[in-house]
């Protein structure tokens, strides 16, 4: 170790040390260094920065937040710097850099934003990440570290070695030196190869495609060694990535289709406007959010049952004032549910708005779930896969256990039988479309984390819906599993070679000649009553 | 043959003056606006309406033009291609509207266009497009592929060192001219064949795993990748959370988008996308009095607080004073005689700058990137250092490298070929002979 290096920490102490008793006074200090930010040409911004990060002041973190998140402003008439701390619509509160004090709120003409741009932002990011290097909760000492890979330059060598030798933790450690690494190889030192052979990073591998590039024999030769191991590990993450986005995808699917399979399958009414019982759980999450607004998970939770009435509600509302009257006539229900769909998507952008809704994600769904460092699943998809197998399982358990299950397969199979036995035919249709239709909607609580919430979700989902109800067998609840999430693994395995308009078509095509030769569907219903 | 057009104009002008002083006060100015209501565009369509009848009711407070008022005529053509050809009919044959305002797909325009040239009417188009257009009969408020796509890959290509280039698009007209047209670019620019990934994706796409997946081993290639977004409207939700979820950030692989503003972003937790980028000629973030005051009125005629506005509402406030000078300039609402008078008219926009009109209906604009901020809105990072004339056919595509469009006398053409010193058909010709 350089004598520099050792010297650095020791100075910065130093510095600490004759601050701390100057605290009063060190007000105009932290002044000043904002002030010289805020009046910095383009060149001068970095300087600008560095000396703040560099002044050992503790507020100095989050001024470099703020000013990373375009939050830094001066107030156009006195020129006093200020941190934003709310900047949404025409008036932004606003608030003291340097005593942290609220200054109230403030037009946004009077204020002139200190700009940023994303260069500067990622060399602001791997400031932050070096001062975060030294805090005490691990997991943010690991997110600098992993900040820092492909970032680190000259200056930051020595302080990186030094931090490597202090660093207790095994994990944050392997961060760091491979960040070293990279630096190394970037500048040209082929021992450094070895440490990033089988390295699943993204920049790990950039790095070594560099190295490759660079045409330096012993260099190159390495780096296409250790670039080998990782491409070949590479590939087993990627079959098992695609095969995850196949089964996303899918259980997508099985949640739009499987409300279907009750309506359309087992009862053999064509409701059209199944896309809009989705839009409406959707939209039922988004008015829980705006009731219960900053608990955006617990919001979620409550909207699974009140996302199942809604739709459930507004299908016996379907049920009772159209779909009864048109009994065995599918070809008048197709047209009269194609107009309630009509009628509800503009009902809600004539009520609510034309514009897509904001849906937020609560904490606990946002990100993924790493599993190294090529494969990580993200975990909104992961919790709705979760979903649709409880989703349909519940269901499952509804047809098969209970006597409203009993009484639905009952009526489907032979009406007249199961009505003189003391059934009432009525009461059943309208449970078994109410049941069909919440289930739509719990499917569209859990498409609001996935996609737009707008009058036109619906829509997106309902050719996809019958094709999967149809390609799984009608009337079968396992068909409408299977069937979807072949169908999105297919789509998935296909996408990368043949794009995804293609992949789509190439899907319809399938299904097309399978349902030629297989005119019921994966799995055909058996029986008297099915084959009659 | 001039001299009895000369004075057929003397009478008709006669006529019209006389009329103008008899009715003046009780014969409005008729103005179309043909934008969706309804249906999948509705979501954009909407508040551009919206915009024009603000225009409309401001121009009214403060006396009309002319001594006489301005009168909106709504139709609603509720995305549906065809409709608008019928709703643009509506507009010029039964309602003798003077002006129109409206559309905003290209297929749309496309369907709207031999209708305006039949009936000799006036459609002020405020939404960027593909360009490789000039018609007789509309003005291009919106951005040429030169006034927004090529200015941006150069910032990115200058300023943040890009050397791999993915184009993502929606599949259609817009996407696909824009991309060949910045491939061809690229490729001029010295960047190799390999370095170019191109990918379309069905309107309304929302399962980006594969996509997103891909960007991120292709950017890992050790050159430092950027995606051009031609990705439209809805899909960009979708898109963006996939993004924010596998944890692509903008100093990883930044994404310059040429189809998201305000409005889009509204539907987003912007969050995760802070820095990724956008090309406009106009952000509501800009610092100016006249953006301040415009985005006031704004709020105010809407009356939501949160109300935002966007590129195409600044191109609908730069055509409508446009059209609002010329007829002042031309005296009368001939369409005629207006469409000679606003060629060369300058109004300011919304950036502090002004906006021409140039002789292929173009407008000059300045370019302007920005990034997008945690609360919906863009910062400015860069702009060129002064206005870009619109250019209505592209320079980087073979075939339309030739053409130009001029229409002052005595050219008068849309379609003229340098090289053979002919005028080809008309717009209107081609969109019907496309749609045939």
């Amino acid at each position: 170790m350089s004598i520099p290096g050792l010297l650095r920490p020791l100075l910065c102490l130093l510095v600490l040390l004759v601050q701390m008793p100057a605290h009063a006074q060190q007000e105009d200090k932290g002044q000043a260094l904002l002030q010289q930010l805020a009046e910095a040409s383009r060149s001068d911004v970095q300087a600008a920065v560095v000396a703040i990060a560099e002044s050992g002041d503790s507020r100095a973190r989050d001024w470099l937040d703020a000013y990373g998140n375009n939050r830094l402003s001066v107030i156009k008439d006195t020129g006093k710097v200020v941190i934003v701390t709310n900047n949404r619509g025409r008036d932004w509160s606003i608030q003291d850099p340097l005593t942290g004090d609220s200054l109230g709120e403030m037009s946004r003409r009077e204020l002139d934003r200190i700009s940023i741009n994303n260069a500067l932002r990622t060399q602001l990011a791997s400031l932050l990440a070096m001062m975060d290097l030294d805090v005490k909760d691990q997991k943010r000492r690991y997110e600098a570290a992993s900040g820092l890979l492909g970032e680190v330059d000259a200056s930051m060598v020595a302080p990186l070695q030094a931090r490597i030798e202090k660093e207790q933790d095994s994990d944050v450690r392997g961060r760091l030196e491979l960040a070293l690494a990279i630096y190394r190889v970037e500048q040209g030192d082929v021992e450094a190869v070895s440490v990033l052979s089988g390295r699943l990073h993204p920049e790990a591998r950039a790095a070594l495609n560099n190295a490759v590039a660079t045409g330096e024999p012993a260099m190159a030769a390495a780096a296409s060694e250790a670039l080998e191991t990782v491409e070949q590990r590479l590939k087993i993450n990627r079959a098992a990535e695609t095969l995850y986005f196949g089964l996303s995808m899918g259980s997508v699917l099985v949640l739009a289709a499987i409300g279907l399979a009750i309506t359309f399958g087992v009862m053999g009414v064509i409701n059209m406007a199944h896309g809009e019982l989705i839009m409406l759980g959707a939209y039922t999450t988004w008015g829980i959010q705006q009731v219960l607004p900053g608990q955006p998970g617990l919001a979620l939770v409550l909207s699974i049952p009140a996302g199942f009435l809604v739709a459930a509600l507004a299908g016996i509302a379907i049920e009772r004032s159209v779909i009864q009257y048109l009994k065995g006539r599918p070809l008048e229900t197709l047209l009269a549910t194609f107009g309630v769909s009509l009628i509800l998507q503009q009902l809600v952008r004539t009520v609510i708005s034309p514009l897509n809704r904001t849906v937020v994600t609560p904490e606990w769904m946002s990100g993924s779930l790493v599993i190294n460092d090529a494969l990580s699943l993200t975990l909104n998809r992961l919790y709705v896969l979760g979903f649709a197998l409880v989703v349909f399982a519940g269901l499952m358990l509804i047809m098969r256990r209970t006597r409203l299950g009993l009484e639905v397969r009952a009526v489907t199979q032979n009406r007249a039988m199961a009505r003189s036995m003391g059934i009432r035919a009525t009461r059943v249709d309208i449970m078994t479309f109410a049941l069909g239709s919440g289930v739509a909607g719990l499917a569209g609580v859990a498409l609001s984390q996935l996609t737009n919430v707008g009058p036109n979700l619906g829509q997106n989902y309902i050719i996809d819906s019958f094709m999967v109800v149809v390609f799984g067998g009608v009337g079968n609840l396992w068909g409408t599993l299977v069937a979807g999430l072949s169908l999105g693994t297919i789509n998935q395995l296909l996408e990368p070679w043949a794009g995804a308009v293609l992949a789509k078509i190439i899907v319809l095509v399938f299904i097309i000649l399978f349902i030629q030769k297989r005119p019921r569907g994966l799995f055909p219903q058996k029986g008297r009553a099915a084959e009659g | 043959m001039t001299i009895k057009k000369h004075v057929k104009m003397g009478i008709s002008a006669l006529a019209l003056s006389i009329s103008l002083s008899a009715v003046a006060a009780e014969d409005p100015i008729k103005v179309g606006v043909l934008h969706s209501l309804s249906g999948t565009m509705a979501i954009s369509e909407t508040a551009l309406k919206d915009t024009i009848l603000m225009l409309i009711e401001k121009q009214n407070a403060e006396g009309g033009v002319l001594g006489r008022k301005l009168e909106p005529v709504v139709v609603d053509p509720a995305s549906n291609w065809p409709l608008f050809a019928e709703k643009a009919r509506e507009l010029l044959d039964k309602e003798k509207v003077d002006v129109i305002f409206g559309n905003w797909t290209s297929v749309s325009r496309k369907s709207v266009l031999p209708v305006v040239e039949e009936l000799n009417g006036l459609l002020f188009y405020p939404v960027q497009y593909e360009g490789e257009e000039s018609s007789e009969n509309v003005f291009y408020t919106g951005a040429a592929p030169n006034q927004q796509a090529i200015p941006a890959v150069d910032y990115l290509m200058n300023n943040i060192g890009v050397k791999r280039w993915v184009l993502a698009g929606t599949d259609y007209v817009y996407p696909r001219t824009t991309n060949k047209i910045l491939e061809t670019y690229l490729m001029d620019q010295g960047v190799a064949k390999e370095d170019i990934m191109i990918n379309y994706t069905p309107f309304g796409h929302s399962d980006w795993q594969n996509i997103v997946s891909d960007i991120k081993r292709f950017g890992s290639a050790g050159k430092k990748t950027a995606v051009v977004s031609t990705i439209n409207g809805d899909a960009n939700v979708p898109f963006y959370r996939e993004l924010g979820n596998q944890g692509i950030s903008a100093s990883d692989i930044p994404v310059v988008a040429f189809s998201v503003g305000e409005q889009e972003l509204s539907g987003i937790d912007t969050g995760p996308l802070v820095g990724h980028l956008a090309a406009w000629n106009y952000f509501m973030s800009v610092d100016n009095e006249a953006n301040y005051n415009f985005i006031d009125s704004w709020v105010a005629y809407t009356g939501d607080d949160e109300a935002v506005t966007n590129d195409p509402m600044e191109a609908h406030y730069i055509g409508f004073n446009m059209y609002i000078e010329a007829v002042r300039k031309a005296g009368t609402t001939d369409v005629d005689a207006v469409k000679d008078a606003i060629i060369g008219v300058t109004v300011p926009n919304l950036t502090g700058g002004y906006a021409a009109m140039m002789p292929n209906h173009h407008i000059t604009k300045p370019v302007l990137i920005g990034e997008i901020q945690d609360n919906g809105q863009f910062s400015v990072v860069w702009e060129t250092p002064s206005t870009v004339v619109g250019d209505a056919w592209s320079d980087f595509l073979p075939g339309s490298r030739d053409l130009i469009a001029d229409w002052r006398k005595p050219m008068f053409c849309g379609t003229f070929n340098v090289k053979t010193g002919k005028c080809g058909a008309s717009a209107g010709e081609q969109a019907k002979a496309a749609a045939e």
